[in-house]
């Protein structure tokens, strides 16, 4: 499999899905 | 002392235009820039010219948003870092600045070194460095788009956690 990190769409899609993960995490966390 | 805050902030925010700036340069412009360079042989120009004067400023303006991130937490430092609370989402970005700081100077700047020949490495190391230096400023192009989703959610935390 590719590193998506070798293109730059692929390092903008993958921090943008580490933001919804993380975002998410977050959130139920503090109960919301 | 409110002062410090206010200060720390405006720091915070011309360091991190600097740090971050220049990272989204290095990855939207010097990587493609110096493959076109390569080919037509003027690669020098970046190499030797701009880079080491790119990087000096990466390197250091990093260090500075970092402490001035630091100051501006003040006493809510550990709660950020133990992601107490509602501290968590400043805290998370607190913790993606910091691993960006550690991919800077562990990761990026002493492989740079070696590519740009600021210090001797053979051709293997140099390919080595590259590799790593390029995973290294890429992760943190990557890290850069929660980082600062969390700095600002942490103003609008009603909006985005309520």
């Amino acid at each position: 499999m590719k590193n998506p990190l070798d293109s730059l769409w692929g390092t903008i899609i993958s921090g943008l899905i580490l933001t919804l993960v993380l975002y998410n995490i977050v959130k139920h966390f503090l109960g919301g | 002392m409110e002062y410090v805050p206010a200060l720390a902030r405006w720091l915070h925010f011309m360091a991190g235009v600097m740090w971050i700036g220049l990272l989204y340069y290095f990855n939207f412009v010097q990587v493609d820039a110096l493959k076109a360079a390569q080919a037509d042989g003027t690669a020098a120009g970046i190499t030797k010219h701009v880079a080491p004067r790119a990087l000096f400023y990466f390197r250091w303006s990093a260090l500075v948003t970092w402490l001035a991130g630091a100051a501006l937490l003040g006493g809510n430092f550990f709660q950020a870092f133990g992601l107490r609370g509602v501290y968590a989402i400043i805290g998370v970005g607190a913790w993606l600045g910091t691993i960006m700081l550690f991919n800077v100077w562990v990761l990026i700047w002493p492989n740079q070194k070696k590519i740009l020949g600021i210090v001797q490495a053979t051709d293997e190391e140099k390919n080595k460095a590259r590799r790593v230096a390029f995973l290294a400023s890429r992760t943190n192009t990557m890290f850069s788009i929660p980082m600062l989703f969390f700095m600002a959610a942490g103003a609008h935390a009603a909006i985005f956690f309520g």
